[in-house]
């Protein structure tokens, strides 16, 4: 058991880089001139990029197996969300380089960087204490960074927020988890077995209450908004792609892996069925009376979750695929449309919808890259959004949960409403008494490289979708 | 392999999108004669596919089949038949005549042709898919660009509502139908979404009577069905010129061809089962729109309404379930198609000259459009379905297809041609003769000759169907011929 094998460094390579990584930093920190601290970025992204590179290569599980003693998997679900993590890791680190006060310092990319190793941990974790840390692993940078700005009096509300109710999840979560240590005498989550009534449903509403905290399923979703408001833009842009994709791992490890079948699966989909009905609801309707464009993507986001958990609640191959194809598609679209968002206030100094008035004269491009985010958020082809709601509504119907599928497509009727009214903002509406011309808003390398990547990315998913899905079926393999 | 003319046909539009996006924005001259190149381009294409499709042999012609997610059963799988066929050439001609008469759009012309090109190919897409995946696919392709190009380039006074308006009611739709397509694709067990396949399924009686409705009604919300047509005057209206023509001309005719190919050729007994439904619903629309058509002062709005009235004929040619019916509710797509496409650009003709659509403040303007007037009566006449004209054409064989399943039904469709006459003599003569409004005198100037190009194009094409149904009514009948022998199975 504790003899070495290479598929053990296998298994951690890109965590051991991106651990490297984060060294290489500190130590330029320390050589580049403060003036210079906008380079590290540009550090970050062009390792995270060679780590996405030579794990992709390299860091490919030929067969699942479990390996450290039983802490971690190392198989094809953990391997494509890693893969995930590390570039959504890489475009917030281009997106980070030019905001204000977060780009210039060290501490934010390395915080970055922990954060992606714990997401890391947390989507390959085959043991309750391993994933505990691995969560806290990630949160706590994410804390940090939520309330970066420590001048703003917004932003470290967020970040305090953020602690106490990640806290709060956290211990819900561990309740949940002593139960299941106390009933079954392991952690390790292929030993566990043999609940039996009462318990198990107390596991499973304790579970679902700490994940729903994380990837903000109503109604547990309080703090999401005021969090991505008054976070620095990239930050939470990263927090509601890559961590939200890191708890669905988590949901389909823990919950698949813990009950495949039999009455306590039907209780857990049921129980998730009915979050991923209320969230949906919850977020399309909110989202509706927003005025700040963070806002209302903070509840879009919760929207979407609830989409994705449509896919997981079918406890299928299928379901597990389209989860998978879901969030890729997802992180790509929503961490454009914060990137946008970042571009532009950083310009017009205001993240309410009515400041996009005349952004399509303003900067054509930009406005087009709003265009397609905004039409993938809402489901049109030719982008990815409209392939992945499909599947994850094609696994509900399977399922024989056609209701579900119906739920999510009057919600996403909802959605087309507000993504609409936003792009009727930048196109149509005028900036009031101005020319438009004389306010360009420029856009800095970091931003149009990470840009175009997003945008050509959201048309790729979205046209030849056949690979991606692929890949992401793939996923579904090691867990049934 | 054989040149895969079905896919450049699609692409063609979608190129053009792209490359227009690239182009500098203030280089409109180049932008405009780009749009027409890849519109003359298209229409070419399409004129070839109509010339070149063999009747004899007829069936899905010119087939391509590219596996996209085999595992998933869904492929780019293309092909026209008799219905597809002349509509792949009516999206051609509207296409072109759409950039003709855009030539005056000066507000970001790059985006405007941009967005119709996207609508074009998504549009040429739905009607030549043969994989209900792919159906989707180019039908949302086709639905949002009209949100931007109403609300953009619109009518001030209504654009932002109509616009969300159209969007939401087609968004509606189309999601609803999807669940249902879903829903055949599990049920089948055939694992493909292949919609030849799908012909064969053999779904349970049951089972087609459940999912019929909301498939049927999904799509036919785009065809304008009672009661979820509200959505089309006020869209059109709302729209610039073009867009109205693609909108009337072409879109409204995806609907119909989607509820038809996936309602009634997937599930031949759900239609059996609610044909009285979708008959009646079809005569409302008919008669009910006709009514209303009469009683707008806006010529745009009458218009709408005409069309809601047309669409109708042809909901209700494809509900009587017979070949008559089916041909003429086919042909009436095209003839529709052009005619609606020829009032929308002559009635925008006139609105751009004298600024006002309301038919009393209208008059004269024979004496200064006269092109615009004679086209415009030759709308009227197809639309009135006189003989010698391809409304006639396809008029006809429809009543004569309703008269099979219910008489009375037949004697209240034709009630409505005599309104749909008063309606449009009413219109003609008070917009085109008497006398002219004294503002107006001498600002009225002529149109250019690509417009008259364009009027003539449209013109011809509706003449040269009534003159010579044979041009096309053989073509369709081997379409429906198809659709008869589903039928006939399952009975």
């Amino acid at each position: 058991m504790n003899a070495f094998t290479p598929s053990m460094v296998m298994a951690i390579l890109p965590e051991i880089l991106l651990l490297t990584l984060v060294f290489l930093v500190l130590i330029f920190e320390l050589i580049w001139k403060k003036e210079d601290g906008r380079n590290l970025g540009w550090l970050t992204a062009g390792g995270l990029l060679l780590i996405l590179v030579v794990s992709a290569f390299l860091g490919k599980p030929a067969e699942a197996s479990t390996v450290f003693g039983g802490m971690l998997r190392y198989d094809a679900l953990g391997f494509i969300f890693k893969m995930l993590f590390i570039f959504g890791a890489m475009l917030t680190a281009l997106f980070m380089m030019d905001s204000e006060k977060l780009g210039q310092r060290g501490e934010s990319y390395i915080l970055l960087l922990v954060a992606t190793i714990g997401m890391n941990l947390m989507a390959t974790s085959a043991d309750l204490i391993m994933l505990y840390l691995a969560i806290e692993t990630t949160s706590i940078p994410m804390y940090i960074l939520a309330g970066f700005m420590r001048d703003d009096e917004k932003s470290t509300e967020a970040g305090l927020k953020y602690l106490l109710f990640g806290a709060m999840a956290s211990t819900v979560m561990l309740y949940g988890f002593s139960l299941i240590f106390g009933f079954s005498g392991s952690t390790a989550l292929e030993a566990i077995t043999g609940f039996s009534m009462p318990l198990a449903v107390g596991i499973i509403l304790l579970m679902a209450a700490g994940i729903g905290f994380k990837i903000s399923l109503a109604p547990f979703h309080f703090w999401a908004p005021d969090v991505y408001e008054g976070a620095p833009t990239p930050v939470a842009g990263f927090l509601s792609t890559a961590s939200k994709a890191a708890g669905f791992a988590v949901i389909m490890r823990l919950f698949i892996g813990l009950f495949p079948t039999g009455q306590y699966a039907q209780m857990w989909t049921l129980t998730l069925a009915i979050l991923a009905t209320l969230t949906m609801t919850v977020g399309n309707l909110i989202a509706l009376r927003q005025t700040n464009i963070k806002r209302m993507l903070a509840y879009s986001s919760i929207a979407h979750a609830g989409y994705a958990l449509v896919g997981a609640v079918s406890l299928s191959e299928l379901g597990v695929g389209s989860v998978t194809f879901y969030l890729i598609a997802y992180v790509l679209t929503n961490l454009a449309a914060f990137g946008i968002i970042a571009a532009f206030s950083r310009i017009a100094g205001s993240d309410e919808i009515s400041a996009y008035a005349g952004m399509s004269r303003r900067s054509p491009g930009l406005a087009l890259a709003m265009l397609v985010a905004f039409l993938s958020l809402t489901g049109m082809p030719p982008f990815g959004g409209f392939v992945a709601k499909v599947f994850v509504f094609a696994a509900a119907v399977e399922a024989n949960m056609i209701w579900l599928a119906v739920v999510g497509v009057l919600n996403s009727i909802i959605g087309v409403y507000y993504y609409l009214t936003v792009l009727k903002v930048v196109y149509l509406h005028r900036m009031e008494g101005e020319n438009e011309e004389a306010h360009p808003i420029p856009l800095t390398r970091p931003y149009a490289i990470a840009l175009t990547i997003l945008s050509a990315g959201i048309l790729l998913v979205g046209v030849i979708f056949g690979p991606w899905f692929n890949a992401a079926s793939a996923a579904a393999t090691g867990l049934f | 392999m054989a040149f895969p003319i079905l896919s450049v046909i699609i692409f063609t539009p979608l190129v053009a999108a792209l490359i227009l996006l690239m182009m500098p924005a203030d280089r409109k001259t180049e932008i405009r004669m780009t749009a027409l190149v890849s519109a003359a381009f298209a229409l070419i294409l399409s004129l070839w596919v109509y010339l070149s499709y063999d009747q004899a042999a007829a069936g899905y012609q010119f087939i391509e089949k590219y596996a996209w997610l085999p595992q998933f059963g869904i492929s780019l799988h293309l092909g026209v038949d008799g219905i597809s066929t002349p509509l792949v050439l009516l999206t051609g001609v509207v296409m072109f005549t759409g950039v003709i008469i855009s030539w005056g759009i000066d507000d970001r012309p790059r985006e405007f042709f941009a967005f119709l090109f996207i609508l074009a190919s998504g549009v040429f897409g739905v009607f030549v898919a043969l994989d209900l995946f792919m159906l989707f696919f180019f039908y949302e392709i086709a639905v949002f660009p009209m949100y931007l190009l109403i609300a953009i380039w619109g009518w001030v006074k209504t654009r932002e509502y109509a616009a969300m308006k159209l969007t939401l009611y087609l968004f509606i739709g189309s999601v609803v139908a999807l669940v249902g397509a879903l829903a055949m694709y599990f049920n089948s067990g055939l694992g493909t979404f292949d919609m030849l396949m799908l012909e064969t399924a053999n779904f349970s009686a049951k089972f087609q009577q459940i999912w019929f409705l909301p498939v049927f009604m999904g799509f036919a919300v785009l065809g304008g069905i009672f009661p979820f047509h509200n959505w089309s005057p006020d869209g059109h209206v709302a729209a610039p010129t073009a867009v109205s023509m693609f909108h009337a001309g072409v879109l409204m005719k995806l609907g119909a061809f989607a509820a038809l190919r996936v309602g009634i050729m997937l599930l031949p007994l759900g239609a059996i089962y609610w044909q009285p439904l979708i008959l009646g619903l079809a005569i409302v629309n008919v008669v009910y729109g006709a009514f209303i058509a009469m009683t707008q002062t806006d010529l745009k709005y009458m218009i709408g309404f005409s069309s809601v009235s047309h669409m109708g004929l042809v909901m209700l040619g494809f509900a009587t379930l017979t070949q008559d019916g089916m041909i003429g509710a086919s042909v009436q797509m095209f003839s529709h198609g052009a005619m609606t496409a020829l009032f929308f650009a002559a009635t925008g003709m006139v609105y751009d000259r004298a600024h006002t659509r309301q038919i009393p403040e209208l008059g004269g303007m024979f004496k200064a459009l006269p092109y615009v007037g004679v086209t415009f009566i030759i709308g009227g006449l197809v639309s009135m379905g006189m003989p010698g004209f391809s409304g006639f054409v396809a008029e006809f064989p429809i009543f004569m297809g309703v008269w099979r399943v219910a008489p009375w039904m037949a004697i209240l469709a034709v009630i409505s041609i005599v309104i749909t006459a008063a309606y449009i003599m009413l219109a003609v003569r008070r917009t085109f003769f008497g006398e002219m409004p004294k503002e107006f005198e001498g600002h009225i100037g002529p149109i250019s000759f690509m417009d008259k190009f364009a009027l003539t194009l449209l013109s011809t094409l509706m003449i040269g169907l009534g003159m010579f149904p044979a041009v096309m009514v053989p073509m369709v009948k081997t379409g429906v011929e198809h659709i008869m022998e589903i039928l006939k199975v399952v009975k």
